[in-house]
């Protein structure tokens, strides 16, 4: 199948390219004749991305989202697939090459706890990615607490060690690590998921100013829909490997087409009494597959609410399938991406839009109705 | 105040301490509430602010040093601070029963599940194994884990972190017990299973006229599911109030800090979000006055808020409590704006 075409609005050269990008995991068994068929963790991913543009990667744990991650900066190789930075091809690149590369593409870790080395100060941690990429000439004092100061630590901060800061001061530590090499991408997996709520609007703020200061292009890989909403320019929903849905925030969280992203949707509770008792939720059969045993044709069918709806109304053909009924398209038939304009694309046989869209769909994403 | 009738849980002045090198830190401090029958209790803060430690504390599983060193909790009408170990393992379970956070760690890795249910089942009752298997069956079925006699003999690894997450409240509910703590039972989840887990929860409630109590940071759980919510900041209730007139009118600055801080989706994506200023809370070095008031809004400077630790008293209405005296100026601006 062809990956949704990824049409971005204003043209020009991307920052960064991904086109039918893959990855499969070969479990290596102690007989290698033995051998599984692989873990198709990322599947034939395409999307774009411009410097001071945020894509927001939303999925649940096993959908691939910080496989895909990590294949931007080739900490995974590629099983196939094309990687463009700045119009480079980078997928082939020598390891050499890579760590040239990697000074403009720098990545922040979720746990601030986990990803600091406990024995170095965080003068040191700073300095660190300097010295390696032989950006260090003496003198780079200046630079690390000019980095320090942009990120809100304070200078006398710099002879300190990790552990004698809070996790929000951690996460600083990290993103001033990144930033200190000038990068033009920054690849956020979970950045402030492990922080407290209070916690977490410093860090997205601090973020934020930083990428209108640099330019700076994100992908922002992350499980909490508000925080990607609020994040990001555009949005790419995964699941089991797949783009299932990609396009401008505003469209996809207020008309999403795909069932799963109006499933992800309609299980975020509101902290806003009337609106969230008012809603209607969509409840979603069992849990997320696993990406060794991908089900046959959508990936999705075998949780989809809107299969079911299709499969009760009149002329659609179905079949048995685990005990039920289900739209035979749905469970033979690899979906096609599905064009709802400006850049919004979802793969999906019965796509939730114009006359098709299903009551539960719109009662589902309606956030802002009720209290008023 | 906090008190009424027919409560099944009842907390007076809950007092746990922590030493350290620094003196004493209270992790709890001055903690009181009430849970009734069939009624959820959201229990909302950051780390560290003492929401676990309060209810170890009721069920006097403090790891040590700490210690509890004050306060009453009475349960089903009967005084249970002062009960012998063995009675208190009785309540444990029988009575008032916990959920954790991570459904991987909370479980054996050695046993299967049946085998851990039915040691809960048995150390409680004087069921055969026999019988203590089907009540495990039952319990299993009852949290909607399909194919029960299949799964009672898996072994942890083998199940999702969402059927681990049933197993647990399966092994919770497994001694009918009155009062399930339910502590940030989702976090480690993903957002559809989130859904699902507490669906049955609420569930579960309503079918067995559990009291339930919800630890949880997260303000649409609470707006979702809770009957009242207690607000803990450093070791304190700052402000409680039941969800359906308190919720959303917040009287205490810190609540309302909350609710800005958040993305939400209920409102334009483009809101801003107002970061709460400073660091968490050090317990060992608490202000003299006001625990908030150094990332206080509202407060900054004022001298009362400097000097004395406001107490938790009763705002426009006796059930609509906050820890804050200066709760009119928040409702003036709202009124004003």
């Amino acid at each position: 199948m062809k990956p949704p075409a990824d049409p971005r609005p204003n043209g020009g050269e991307p920052l960064l390219s991904v086109e039918g990008l893959s990855k499969t995991f070969q479990d290596r068994q102690l007989f290698s004749r033995f051998r599984g068929a692989g873990v198709r963790a990322v599947d034939s991913v395409s999307f774009s991305l411009d410097a001071g543009e945020t894509l927001g990667v939303v999925g649940e744990t096993g959908s691939g989202k910080s496989t895909l991650g990590r294949l931007v900066l080739r900490l995974v190789e590629p099983s196939a697939g094309r990687i463009l930075f700045n119009g480079e091809d980078i997928t082939a690149l020598s390891q050499r090459r890579i760590r040239r590369m990697r000074q403009q593409v720098q990545m922040i870790f979720q746990d601030p706890y986990g990803s600091l080395d406990p024995r170095m100060s965080v003068g040191s941690i700073v300095a660190e990615p300097m010295i390696v990429h032989g950006l260090w000439h003496g003198g780079r004092d200046e630079r690390v607490l000019e980095v320090m100061r942009q990120v809100g630590l304070q200078a006398e901060h710099r002879n300190r060690y990790p552990h004698e800061f809070s996790g929000g001061q951690r996460q600083r530590i990290g993103i001033a690590r990144a930033m200190a090499l000038q990068p033009k991408l920054l690849v956020l997996d979970e950045p402030v998921s492990a922080l407290d709520v209070s916690i977490q609007a410093q860090i997205i703020n601090l973020l934020r100013e930083l990428q209108q200061q640099a330019d700076l292009g994100f992908l922002f890989i992350a499980h909490d829909l508000a925080v990607v909403r609020h994040v990001s320019n555009r949005v790419a929903v995964m699941y089991l490997g797949e783009i299932v849905e990609i396009g401008p925030r505003d469209g996809l969280y207020a008309s999403p087409m795909h069932p799963y992203t109006v499933s992800l949707l309609s299980a975020v509770p509101v902290p806003t009494v009337d609106r969230e008792r008012g809603r209607d939720r969509v409840v979603l059969h069992g849990e997320i597959g696993s990406a060794t045993d991908l089900p046959s044709g959508c990936r999705f069918h075998p949780r989809c609410y809107k299969a079911r709806l299709k499969a009760a109304s009149p002329g659609v053909e179905t079949v048995e399938s685990q005990g039920e009924r289900l739209p035979s398209i749905c469970v033979q038939h690899q979906p096609p991406p599905v064009d709802g304009g400006g850049g919004h694309v979802a793969i999906c046989h019965f796509p939730e839009r114009g006359e098709d869209r299903s009551q539960v769909a719109g009662r589902a994403v309606e956030f802002s109705k009720g209290a008023g | 105040m906090l008190m009424s009738d027919g409560a099944v849980l009842a907390v007076r002045g809950l007092h746990t301490v922590f030493p350290s090198e620094a003196g004493p830190v209270t992790t709890v401090d001055n903690v009181s509430f009430s849970l009734g029958a069939g009624e959820t209790l959201a229990v909302v803060g950051e780390s560290g602010s003492g929401k676990t430690m309060t209810f170890l504390s009721v069920l006097r599983l403090v790891p040590p040093p700490g210690r509890v060193t004050g306060g009453e909790v009475t349960f089903e009408g009967a005084d249970i601070a002062t009960l012998s170990a063995s009675a208190m393992r009785r309540i444990r379970g029988a009575g008032i029963a916990m959920v954790f956070q991570d459904p991987l760690t909370a479980l054996n890795p050695v046993f299967t599940i049946g085998d851990q249910m039915l040691e809960v089942i048995r150390a409680h009752t004087a069921m055969s194994p026999r019988q203590a298997r089907a009540r495990a069956l039952e319990v299993l079925e009852r949290v909607h884990i399909p194919a029960p006699q299949q799964r009672i003999d898996d072994y942890p690894h083998q199940l999702s972190g969402g059927m681990r997450q049933r197993v647990l409240i399966a092994m919770a509910i497994a001694l009918r017990p009155k009062v399930l703590i339910a502590d940030e039972p989702t976090t480690a989840l993903d957002v559809t299973v989130q859904a699902q887990i507490l669906e049955l929860l609420a569930e579960l409630r309503g079918e067995l006229g559990m009291g339930m109590v919800l630890i949880t940071h997260d303000l649409g759980l609470v707006a979702k599911y809770a009957d009242r919510v207690a607000v803990m900041y450093a070791g304190r209730v700052v402000e409680t109030s039941p969800i359906a007139q308190g919720f959303g009118q917040s009287r205490h600055p810190y609540t309302r800090s909350l609710f800005r801080s958040i993305p939400r989706l209920d409102l334009p994506a483009d809101q801003p979000l107002t970061a709460i200023a400073g660091q968490p809370p050090d317990l060992a070095r608490l202000p003299a006055g006001c625990t908030f008031e150094p990332r206080c809004f509202l407060g900054n400077g004022r001298e009362d808020c400097r000097n004395e630790r406001p107490a938790l008293s009763p705002t426009t209405s006796d059930r609509h409590l906050s820890a804050c005296p200066h709760w009119r100026t928040l409702l003036d601006a709202e009124a004003g704006a």
